[in-house]
């Protein structure tokens, strides 16, 4: 079982949440000038990172609201809990450049401005995560 | 007990070789997948200069972690063709491997709760029977005539409305299934290579020629990933991507029983799966972990979850106990089908996707896979399940036939 921080409401069960599989997938900016392939890059293919991973998870039981997490793949480790709309807060966001930071704006759902928060163990919600 | 009172150790199923500098062609993953192509290119193509690379011990991934369900009553033609060659297959098998691998036709059903439930099997059990497939639909009194342990009682949260039946379903022994393909390929001039990871691929141009591994560059005309919950890690080496995403899917066994289950019951409604092995062990399963993950292990919340479905239908298990749990690393897609074809890079071969329930289609997947590395073309039973589906859209939605891991 997994103890989530929720921005919000601060660590929870695993149970509380849903999963939201891959962060920072903007929706296309001209989804009629999609070709085939584009099309299904979107809708099936996923980056399926063994090692940190950026991925979005959604209180649901809890106060509803999604948000980003880092989290080893491997090991399971929470690494970083982060609004939605923020880049990723750690180098390997930089560096993947397909899906990373360029794109963070269109996935959010929530529009966060404060710092990620980098512990796992905080239960302090980053300012403007809430809506 | 001193040592000089042990019995000499058995023979050995098959060699440990060095790896060669080169082969014809090179399996990934020493998995059933990985184990059955090669028997099939060695037995069906003639070609016998080829190795089987495991970064593990033989069959230490999915092959014996799963809970050995075989059935072929998927809903669609593509689906039902080459999971029904496959069970054709298993049929045989046993004596064309000269391994007794308890290959058990104790028959498969699968509950249905709800109408829709109801609906979906039936018109299942229609589409079975089109494609010859074993297929039967059985109301709450025959579920219990089959297995009396069942729980068909109005009165509990999701009482069972029917069930479908596939009696040439069953199980086996997931380890000596493996065992039987090693030491068979071994005997045509297969090396068998564990604890030989693969690290990286050479290519010319678009063109893969070798293999780097944790024991050196092997040269190589073709090759084939069947790397099951690792496929996209080996994809990424290669510079091309996979619809996949990597879960947990645990498993568990309870302690010893006499013999109080005569078949395979599954319930994708209230998530659990039940079999009884050889041996006595209850054995059972239910879905994966939300997250993606490829720690070999999952949430126990998912074990309470099946458990809690397990006690409801079968209500003498109360008193059963968990003796052991584990995981393993499932390939799923977003269509539930696998996937088993050529890839972008030229020469280079892919067998994965086949997630929660890819064990039942071991020699089916070999055998299809092994005519696709050998010739470099799909055989018709794998033709549908290209990679180019999620271009043309073409894809084989099994969430009905599929939904709960098995
Ligand atoms: C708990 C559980 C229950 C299941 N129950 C059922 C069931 O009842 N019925 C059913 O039909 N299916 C079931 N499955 C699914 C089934 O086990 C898999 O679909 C199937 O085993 C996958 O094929 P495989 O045997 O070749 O995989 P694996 O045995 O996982 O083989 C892949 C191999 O590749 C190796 N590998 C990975 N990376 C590398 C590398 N870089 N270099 C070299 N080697 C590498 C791995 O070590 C591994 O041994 C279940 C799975 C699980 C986990
Ligand atoms: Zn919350």
């Amino acid at each position: 079982m997994l103890l989530i921080s929720c921005p919000n409401c601060g660590s929870r069960d695993e149970t509380e949440f849903h999963y939201g599989g891959q962060a920072h997938v903007p929706y296309p900016e001209n989804p009629n000038e999609l070709t085939d392939r584009q099309w299904a890059e979107y809708l099936f293919y996923r980056d399926n990172t063994k090692g940190t991973f950026a991925e979005r998870w959604n209180h649901s039981t809890g106060c509803r609201q999604w948000f980003n997490m880092l989290r080893d793949t491997v090991t399971y480790e929470i690494q970083a809990v982060y609004p939605m709309g923020t880049p990723r807060p750690d180098s390997a966001g930089k560096t993947t450049a397909d899906t990373g930071t360029a794109s963070t704006a269109a996935d959010s759902t929530t529009t966060g401005t404060a710092a990620p928060s980098l512990s796992s163990t905080s239960t302090t919600a980053p300012e403007g995560a809430t809506k | 007990m001193s040592t000089h009172q042990l019995p000499e150790h058995p023979d050995f199923l098959w060699r440990n070789p060095e790896p060669k500098s080169s082969y014809d062609a090179v399996i990934v993953g020493g998995g059933g997948h990985g184990l059955a192509t090669a028997y099939f290119l060695a037995k069906n193509h003639g070609m016998t200069n080829i190795a089987v690379l495991e970064k593990g011990w033989l069959a230490g991934g999915n092959m014996a972690r799963n809970t050995t369900i075989i059935r072929s009553n998927y809903l669609w033609d593509e689906s039902a063709a080459i999971y029904e060659h496959a069970l054709k297959l298993w049929e045989i098998l046993p004596e064309e491997l000269e391994y007794d691998f308890l290959f058990s036709q104790r028959g498969v059903m699968n509950l249905a709760h709800t109408l829709g439930d109801v609906r979906e099997s039936m018109r299942r059990v229609g589409a079975n029977k089109l494609n010859g497939v074993d297929a039967e639909w059985l109301d709450p009194k025959q579920v219990k005539e089959l297995c009396p342990i069942l729980n068909i009682s109005d009165n509990i949260r999701y009482p069972v409305m029917g069930a479908t039946y596939q009696p040439r379903a069953g199980i086996a022994k997931h380890d000596h299934v493996a065992w039987a393909f090693a030491r068979k390929c071994d005997e045509m001039g297969v090396d068998i290579i564990q604890n030989c990871e693969v690290t990286g691929f050479v290519k010319d141009g678009n063109r893969v020629v070798g293999v780097k591994t944790n024991r050196g560059t092997i040269n190589t005309e073709k090759v084939g990933l069947a790397a099951a919950g690792h496929s996209s890690v080996l994809a990424e080496m290669a510079g091309f991507r996979l619809p996949i995403q990597s879960h947990p899917l645990q498993a568990l066994v309870s302690e010893l029983h006499e013999p109080v289950h005569p078949t395979v019951v599954m319930s994708n409604h209230v998530h659990v799966y039940v079999s009884q092995a050889h041996k006595g062990e209850l054995v059972m399963g239910a879905g994966v972990d939300s997250y993606n993950g490829y720690g070999q292990r999952g949430s126990f919340h998912v074990i309470e979850h099946q458990m809690a479905a397990a006690v409801e239908l079968f209500p003498i298990f109360a008193r059963a106990h968990v003796l052991r749990t584990w995981g393993g690393i499932v390939d799923t897609t977003l269509d539930a089908s696998p996937i088993l074809g050529t890839t972008p890079v030229e020469n280079m071969f892919v067998n994965c996707g086949w997630g929660t329930g890819g064990f039942k289609a071991t020699p089916g997947a070999g055998f299809a896979f092994a005519h696709t590395i050998a010739t470099g073309t799909p055989h018709k039973l794998n033709q549908p399940f290209s990679l180019e589906r999620f271009e043309t859209g073409a894809l084989i939605d099994e969430h009905g036939a599929a939904a709960v891991a098995h």
